[in-house]
This record gives C-alpha cells, structure tokens and sequence, in this order.
C-alpha cells in the first residue's frame, strides 16, 4: 500500500496544499522525497528548514501537541503552567509542511520505506530519524511502567510532570524528595540538578522543613561546582547530593515500600522521581540503527548513520560526540542536517559544520547559571573545539545570575519560534 | 491560494525579510501563484551561522535581535568577546570557537538575512 496525499485522516489540509502543482518551488531538488520521522526540536526543526529548501518532505508525528521538557522544572516548581510547555504543528502545517499523523513502525532500509503504524508506507530519497528518547523500564529492578505511576519520572514532559506536580504539592511539610540520578548517557545533563534546585525554591518557600536527596550514578555531573555552590548559598542543608562512590547509585526500586535501594542502604521518599537509564527512541533500535549503546553512531558531516547510508539521524537519538542531548542541541543539529540532506540531493558535498550548545539552568527563578560549547568534526566525531566553551564564571555577583535567568527565558522564547511559532 | 500563502509567510517576521532579500537574491525564479518563496537563504549559509537562531530571533528579547544590526557590528561585536575585551557573558565562550573569517562570514549572512547593509 502506498501513501497518498489523498489520505486525509492521516496527512493534514497543508499537505494536500503541499502537493499543488502552483506552488512549485524555484530551485527545488528534483522530486526526491525526505522523510523526517519526529516531530520533536530536532524533527520539526529539520522539517521546516528542507520545505523552506524547497524539499519534499513529509514529518511523521503521530501526537497533535509536542510539550517541552525544557522550563518542564519550572512548573514541577508551581512557576509555570503545562500550557506555556505546550506548542502545536499548526505554523508547519500552514507553511505546508506535510504532516503524518501516525507513529512510524518500521523502517526498510532496502527499500528504502517507512511503514506507518496504520499501515500505508512512504517511500524516501533520504530518511531522517528523530525519534528522541526511550526510557528504559528494563534496566533498574523494580522500575516498571507500574512503578513510575508513583515515582514519576517526569523525563517526558507531560501528564507525568503533572502527577510529580501533584505529589509536591501533597507532600507535608517536613517531608523528603528523592530524585534518582542515571550514568551517563542521557537526556539533558543539567536537568536532574536544576530539578533538584527549583524543587528546592518550591520547598524552602513552601515548606521549610523539607529535605531533597539526590541519588547519583556518576562522581560528576554538569555545571557541578556552580550547583554546589548555589544550594549552599540558597538552600542551605535543604539539598543533599550522593555520588557513586559515596554510594549514591541506585540499584532497585521497591514502589510499593516507597523506597530507592542503594548499594548502601535504603531511602524512603515521600514523594519519589526516578530518572531512569535511556537509549534512542524505539523506532531507532527496533531498526536496528542504533549501536549496542542504545544510541545512533553518525557522521559529524553529514549526520548519516554509521554503515547506513540515506539515514540521517539527529537530536537525543545521535551520538554527537561532545555535543549534549539538549533541545538546542537538536535544533542546531537540524538545521546543519537539513543543509547537509538539501545540497546531497542537488549531488553536492555537505559542508564541514559548526555546532553550538548552550544551555541554561534555572537554580531559583532569577539565578541562572550556563555551559556553552563550540563543536566541529575531527577524528570522525562532533569534538569540542578548544577554548571555546565552558561554565558561568563562579562567584558572579547576583546581578549576573539574574541576567542569565533572563537569557533563559529568552532562549526559550526564541528556540520554540524558530522551532513550532 | 496566494493570499493563503502570502500569510504563510507572513507568520514570522524573520521569514519575511528573508525572503526579500537574501533568499529572493539566490533564487532563481520568483515561483509561480505569486507565493512568497520560502527562506532558502540557510542552505548557502556558513559553518555555524543557522545556530546562532537558537537565541538571536526575529524580536529582540533579553538577548539581542540581530535584524538591525550591519555586518561590521556583528564581527566587531564577535572579535570583542573573542578577544576578551567586553564584558563576558556568554557570547565570550561562543566567539571563542571561530576563527576571525569564520566570524565574518557569519556576520556577512547573518546581516543579509535581515536586509541591513553590510
Ligand atoms: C526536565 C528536562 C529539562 C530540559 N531542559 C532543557 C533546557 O533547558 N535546554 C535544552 O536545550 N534542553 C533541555 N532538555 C532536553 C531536551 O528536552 C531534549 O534534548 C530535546 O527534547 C531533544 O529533542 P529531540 O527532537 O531529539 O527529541 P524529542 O523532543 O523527544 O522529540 C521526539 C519526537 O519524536 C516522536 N517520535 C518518537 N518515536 C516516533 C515514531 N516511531 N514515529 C513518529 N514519531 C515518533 C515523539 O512523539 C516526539 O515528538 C530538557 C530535558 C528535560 C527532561
């Protein structure tokens, strides 16, 4: 079975308005056809700068909303609402963005097609994948689907962020929070501890007799020693970090117990968040694109995967060298790939690329603290350049972090218009 | 049909003054219903220039809009922090990852796409 445009259950009004003949495209690259599995900050990216290209492409997505694990800390902290999380297709669709509406099941490599989850297939010139992250509910004991109903994992951004919400809000005064903090790698290295600081705001504002533990799998973690300082400075003894060595690492959830078991001891929580190991979204290792890591080996050049040719992969998925899982990671990445798959197509050579990362932490709502990092290809991965880069300066005056909050909040702003506005 | 897609267009402020000046420059062809065409001005773009979008909007917010400024600002700007002589920030550790030609591609295009001179 073939898709067609006609299918209107499944292709949005944009995509029949996509395939109108008047609406040819100067400079478009004969009628080769992408395919952009995901609709995330990397697949949306990607499917909105191949159309401006003058790129067939069709996005497959099959939710109607996406929502925003970035500033999702903030409203677990009662400082944001869900709905300012919440974006819609509805701006790629009018520019005319053809969108599937369903989940892509499977991929044929030879024959180069997408099998759709209702059935129909699309064919692709080339593939690009962004299918994000799975949580994995196989690697830690006791850390099912189940479990997570009472420890969240709020690790995608939606109902579970409500539920941890929730939680928070329920919890006595006096009460104690503990997060769970994975190995690397994962999505977004910051997140666990700027979690940990705005649930901190949320408690010592709310609850000042409260406690955050915070159980980790690694000895170091990203902006550490800015972290560090800043719970001392605003949180006091409010926040405790255990690393590996300390014991931190968890080795089995008991949900029913309320407890994180350690290699060490046992923790009850009054109210529990399990950020659990993860590789690359399903459709990426059920295709076998992704490695024994769980995660996507790709060119720094053209982002096609390692030994598959005509598959690009890009955002959480990828394995970008130094580059983080962050949301503007994925966005920069989209926009260096759909430039890369749009001049392959013309039987041009991608450009060499430059990459940047920033990504902000928010420690109280107007403390911010940054890494930034610059990123080129050398030795076959996306590598740091040297000198560029790094952390906030330590001991900045408050009027610093202020700024740097704001910077936040603009990022977000600007990111989510170049992505969904 | 053509006011549908001059609409289109017309949701981002950005998109539009990229399509009339850099991307109309590069395309070939006006296409045809009249339909604005959309920005290909990125496929031509430099290493590095397409990320600086991640925060340098159409708007200008609490982190500046590049759209006014001229090329010349945007590379002495860059040299500066490259080169440690403004108030670092963040753009102090981003400047440092590109070469001085690097950093005026990057403002040539990035000037081009809103139009100003460069
Ligand atoms: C708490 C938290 C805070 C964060 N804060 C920041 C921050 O401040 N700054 C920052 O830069 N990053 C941040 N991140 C990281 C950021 O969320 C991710 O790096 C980013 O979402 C990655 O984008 P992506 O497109 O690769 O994946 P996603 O955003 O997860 O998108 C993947 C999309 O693919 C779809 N999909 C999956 N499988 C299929 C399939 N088979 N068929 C069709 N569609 C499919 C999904 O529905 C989803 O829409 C944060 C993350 C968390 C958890």
């Amino acid at each position: 079975m073939t898709f067609k445009p006609t299918r209107r259950s499944v292709l949005t009004g944009a995509a029949a308005l996509a395939a109108t003949p008047g609406l040819a495209i100067a400079q478009a690259p004969s009628s080769a056809q992408v395919v952009v599995i995901g609709g995330g900050f990397a697949g949306a990216t990607c499917a909105r700068y191949l159309h401006r290209a003058g790129v067939k492409v069709t996005l497959v997505e099959p939710s109607a909303q996406y929502i925003s694990c970035p500033f999702s800390n903030a409203v677990l902290a009662g400082l944001r609402d869900l709905k300012d999380q919440t974006f819609t297709y509805d701006a790629l669709a009018r520019e005319g963005v053809a969108i599937a509406r369903v989940e892509a099941a499977a991929i044929d490599r030879d024959a180069r097609r997408v099998t759709l989850s209702d059935g129909a297939t699309l064919a692709y010139d080339r593939l690009v994948l962004a299918p994000g992250i799975d949580l994995r509910f196989d690697a830690l004991p006791g850390y099912d689907l189940a479990a997570s109903e009472i420890f969240p994992h709020a690790w995608k951004a939606g109902a579970q962020t409500t539920l941890l919400r929730r939680q928070l809000e329920a919890m006595a005064d006096g009460g104690t929070v503990v997060i769970s903090a994975p190995a690397n790698l994962f999505r977004c290295p910051p997140g666990p501890y700027e979690r940990a600081s705005l649930i901190a705001h949320y408690l010592k504002t709310t609850k000042p007799k409260s406690k955050l533990l915070i159980l980790d799998a690694k000895d170091a973690f990203s902006k550490q020693s800015l972290f560090t300082a800043a719970w001392k400075e605003l949180y006091g003894d409010m926040v405790e970090w255990v690393g590996l060595s300390a014991g931190g690492k968890v080795t089995e959830i008991a949900p029913g117990e309320k407890t994180f078991v350690t290699e060490f001891g046992k923790h009850r929580a009054d109210v529990g968040n399990v950020i659990p190991p993860q590789r690359a979204g399903r459709i990426a290792v059920s295709s076998g694109i992704a490695d024994q890591t769980g995660w996507c080996p790709i060119d720094p050049v053209t982002f096609e995967a390692r030994q598959q040719p005509g598959v690009h992969v890009i955002g959480d998925a990828a394995i970008a060298g130094g580059m983080p899982k962050s949301a503007f990671a994925a966005n920069a990445q989209a926009k260096a790939c759909a430039q890369a798959v749009t001049l392959m197509l013309r039987g041009q050579a991608a450009p060499s690329p430059k990459l940047i990362n920033t990504c902000y932490s928010l420690v109280a709502p107007d403390y911010g603290i940054s890494v930034a990092g610059v990123y080129q290809p050398a030795k076959g991965l996306l590598t740091d350049v040297a000198g560029a880069g790094g952390v906030s300066m330590a001991k900045a005056p408050a009027s610093v972090r202020a700024a740097e909050a704001g910077y936040a909040e603009a990022w977000f702003k600007t990111i989510t218009h170049d992505v969904f506005g | 049909m053509a006011t549908r897609a001059f609409k289109v267009i017309g949701v981002s402020a950005w998109v539009a003054l990229s399509s009339m000046t850099g991307a109309l420059a590069q395309t070939q062809a006006a296409p045809a219903s009249g339909a604005a065409a959309p920005s290909q001005a990125f496929v031509a773009s430099p290493p590095g220039a397409t990320a600086c979008l991640g925060c340098h909007g159409p708007e200008a917010t609490a982190l500046p809009s590049l759209a006014r400024l001229s090329s010349a600002d945007i590379e002495a700007a860059l040299a500066d922090y490259r080169d440690g002589k403004r108030e670092p920030t963040l753009m102090n550790r981003i400047a440092k990852g590109f070469s001085p030609e690097e950093s005026k591609a990057i403002a040539d295009w990035l000037a081009a796409q809103a139009g100003s001179k460069p």
